[in-house]
C-alpha cells in the first residue's frame, strides 16, 4: 500500500475571553497554504479543552493567540495541562499582543516561541515547519 | 456496551510519556492495538494518525484489531457545503450521550488541491463537547480523495469501533451528488438538506436520493424550509423501491428543535441494522483482504527471481500472449511463490 505523505497537523485556538481573531485567521490560512492540516477551534476555548483537542487530534503543534492580556496565566495553565496529560512533546506556540518583557517568563513555562504583532507570516510558517519536523524526528 | 472502552473512569488515560513513544516506535503491532481496545485516548489518537498516513504501523494496527470490529452503529451525515451538517452532528452528540452512549465523530473537510493543506473547521461547531468524557472527535482532511471522504476513513472508523464507541458519526465534506461513498461506510445515512437550495435539490437527487435513510430538512427557522420539505416529499415519492422509503424530518440545530425526534428515528432504524452491518463487515473484510492480497501479489512479482515470469513477460512483449492471459498466469505464479 502506498504510504500517504505525512502532513504537519496544527491546532490553533484562542483561550480566554479575547475576541481578536484577525491575526489567528491569517496564521491559520498561511499554515494551510504551506501544506499543513490546520484545525481551528475558534474563540473562547478553555485551556482544558485546547489540550484535550490537541491530544485527540494528535497534532504536532498547538498555537494560541492572545491579544487582551492574560497570556501569562493562560499559557501557564496550558503548559501544565500538556505536561499532566503527557503530551508536552507537542510544540506549544503563542502569538498576539504580548509585551516583550513577558517572553522569557513564557518560555520558561514551556512556550517554545512567541510571535508578537510584528511577526511575519513567512517566519511563522518556517518556524512551525522546522519545529514539527524536529518533533517527528525526535 | 461490552468493554470498559471509551469509559475514562475505567481505563488508563495517562500512559507514561516514554511508554507512549515506545509504543509508536518499537512494537506497534502489539501495544497500540491493546491501548485502543482499552479505550486509551492517546493510543486511539496515535493509531488514527498511523492508519491515516498508511504506515506499516497502521497496517499492523488494523491486523491487531480486526477481530473486534462490527459493534458500533455507524451514522453517515452528508449534504451540501454549509448545509448545517456539523451543527447537526453536535446536536446528535448531545442526544446520544444523554441517552447514555459513547460517541465518536470523524469529520472530513477538503484538502486544497494546490497546497495539499487543509482547514479543518467542523469541530468549531462541536466545541461544547470537547471535554465530554465519552466523546472523541477527530478531524480528517480528504487528501485528494474524491467521494466525500478520505481514503483512510474506513480504517479510522475501524479504530474507533475497536475502541468501543457505541455510535460513530461520520461527516463528509460538503457533497453535491456523486459523493455517495458514505453509503459504503454507514449503517444509517442521513442527508442534510438546507432550505433555499432551489434547483440544486434536483441535482442532489441524482445519487444521494437513493442512499438516504433519513432526510433532514435543516435550518427550519428559515422561511423556505416548508418548500424544501415539500420538494423532498415529492422526490421521495419518485423512488422506485417503495419498500425502503426514507423518513423526512425537520430539525433546527441551532435551537435543538427536532433533534430528539431525529435521534428517535435513528434508534428505531438501528434495530434493523444488524443485517446490513453484517454485510458491511463482510464487505469490509473482503476489501481488506483484496487490498493486502493485491499488495502481496505485487510484491512477489517484483521481488522474485523467476524464469517462468521472465518468459511470460517476454512473450507478452512479443505479442504472443493476450494481456488478460498474462495477468492470470502471473497471479497463478505469485500464488505458487513465483515457481
Ligand atoms: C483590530 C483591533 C480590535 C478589533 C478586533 C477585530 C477582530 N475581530 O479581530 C475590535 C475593534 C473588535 C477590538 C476590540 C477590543 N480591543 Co482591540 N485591538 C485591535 C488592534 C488595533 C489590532 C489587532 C489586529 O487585528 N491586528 C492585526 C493582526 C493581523 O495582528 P495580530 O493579531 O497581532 O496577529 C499577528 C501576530 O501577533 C501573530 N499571531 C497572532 N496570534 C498568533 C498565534 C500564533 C500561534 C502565532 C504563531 C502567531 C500569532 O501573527 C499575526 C500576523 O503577524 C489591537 C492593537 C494591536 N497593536 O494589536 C487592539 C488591542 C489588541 N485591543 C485592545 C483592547 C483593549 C480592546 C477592547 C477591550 C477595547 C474595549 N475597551 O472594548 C476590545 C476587546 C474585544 C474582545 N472581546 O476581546 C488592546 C489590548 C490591550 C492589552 N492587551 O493590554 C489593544 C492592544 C489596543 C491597545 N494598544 O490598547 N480590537
Ligand atoms: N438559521 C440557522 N442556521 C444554521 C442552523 N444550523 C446551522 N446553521 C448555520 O449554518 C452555517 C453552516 O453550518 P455548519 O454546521 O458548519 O454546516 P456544514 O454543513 O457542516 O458545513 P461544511 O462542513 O463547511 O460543509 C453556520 O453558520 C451555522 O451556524 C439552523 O438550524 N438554523
Ligand atoms: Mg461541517
Amino acid at each position: 500500500m502506498s504510504a500517504q505523505q505525512r502532513r504537519i497537523r496544527v491546532l490553533m485556538g484562542k483561550p480566554g475571553l479575547c475576541g481578536h481573531d484577525r491575526g489567528i485567521a491569517l496564521v491559520v490560512m498561511a499554515l494551510r497554504d504551506a501544506g499543513m492540516e490546520v484545525i481551528y477551534s475558534g474563540r473562547h476555548n478553555s485551556p482544558e479543552s485546547l489540550v484535550e483537542v490537541a491530544l485527540q487530534e494528535d497534532v504536532d503543534v498547538l498555537g494560541v493567540s492572545i491579544l487582551s492580556g492574560g497570556h501569562l496565566g493562560l499559557c501557564e495553565r496550558i503548559a501544565r495541562l500538556l505536561r499532566e496529560r503527557n503530551v508536552d512533546d507537542i510544540v506549544f506556540l503563542a502569538g498576539g499582543f504580548i509585551p516583550p518583557e513577558d517572553i522569557p517568563q513564557l518560555k520558561a513555562m514551556g512556550v517554545r516561541e512567541v510571535f508578537r504583532d510584528d511577526a511575519r507570516l513567512e517566519d511563522i510558517v518556517r518556524f512551525v515547519e522546522k519545529a514539527a519536523r524536529e518533533r517527528v524526528a525526535a | 456496551m461490552k468493554r470498559a472502552a471509551a469509559n475514562p473512569s475505567r481505563r488508563n488515560v495517562h500512559p507514561g510519556r516514554n511508554s507512549a513513544q515506545a509504543i509508536a516506535v518499537t512494537a506497534p503491532n502489539t501495544t497500540l492495538p491493546a491501548g485502543i481496545l482499552q479505550g486509551d485516548r492517546r493510543a486511539i489518537a496515535r493509531a488514527i494518525s498511523e492508519v491515516e498516513n498508511e504506515t506499516a504501523a497502521g497496517d499492523a494496527i488494523i491486523r491487531g484489531i480486526h477481530a473486534h470490529l462490527g459493534h458500533a452503529l455507524v451514522l453517515g451525515i452528508t449534504g451540501p457545503p454549509g448545509g448545517g451538517k456539523s451543527t447537526l452532528v453536535s446536536e446528535l452528540i448531545g442526544a446520544f450521550t444523554r441517552r447514555g452512549r459513547s460517541v465518536a465523530v470523524v469529520a472530513v473537510d477538503p484538502s486544497s488541491p494546490f497546497s495539499g493543506g487543509a482547514l479543518l473547521g467542523d469541530r468549531i461547531r462541536m466545541e461544547r463537547h470537547a471535554l465530554a468524557e465519552r466523546v472523541f472527535i477527530r478531524s480528517l482532511a480528504s487528501r485528494g480523495h474524491l467521494g466525500g471522504l478520505s481514503r483512510a476513513v474506513f480504517r479510522v472508523v475501524d479504530v474507533l469501533d475497536a475502541a468501543g464507541f457505541e455510535t460513530i458519526i461520520v461527516e463528509t465534506v460538503g457533497a453535491g451528488q456523486s459523493e455517495v461513498e458514505i453509503a459504503d461506510i454507514a449503517d444509517i445515512r442521513v442527508v442534510v438538506c438546507p432550505p433555499g437550495l432551489g434547483d440544486d435539490i434536483q441535482a442532489i437527487k441524482a445519487g444521494i436520493l437513493e442512499i438516504a435513510d433519513i432526510f433532514v430538512v435543516s435550518k427550519c427557522d428559515l422561511p423556505l424550509a416548508d418548500r424544501t420539505e415539500l420538494e423532498l416529499n415529492y422526490l421521495v415519492g419518485l423512488r422506485p423501491d417503495r419498500s425502503r422509503q426514507p423518513r423526512i424530518l425537520r430539525v433546527t440545530a441551532t435551537t435543538g428543535e427536532g433533534t430528539a425526534e431525529l435521534a428517535d428515528a435513528i434508534d428505531a432504524m438501528a434495530g434493523a441494522c444488524g443485517r446490513r452491518r453484517e454485510e458491511r463487515l463482510r464487505e469490509r473484510m473482503r476489501r481488506m483482504i483484496a487490498q493486502e492480497a493485491g499488495d502481496a501479489v505485487r510484491q512477489r512479482l517484483h521481488g522474485v527471481e523467476s524464469a517462468k515470469l521472465d518468459e511470460l513477460c517476454a512473450a507478452l512483449g512479443r505479442g504472443e500472449l493476450r494481456h488478460e492471459d498474462a495477468v492470470a498466469a502471473a497471479i497463478r505464479l505469485a500464488a505458487n511463490g513465483g515457481a
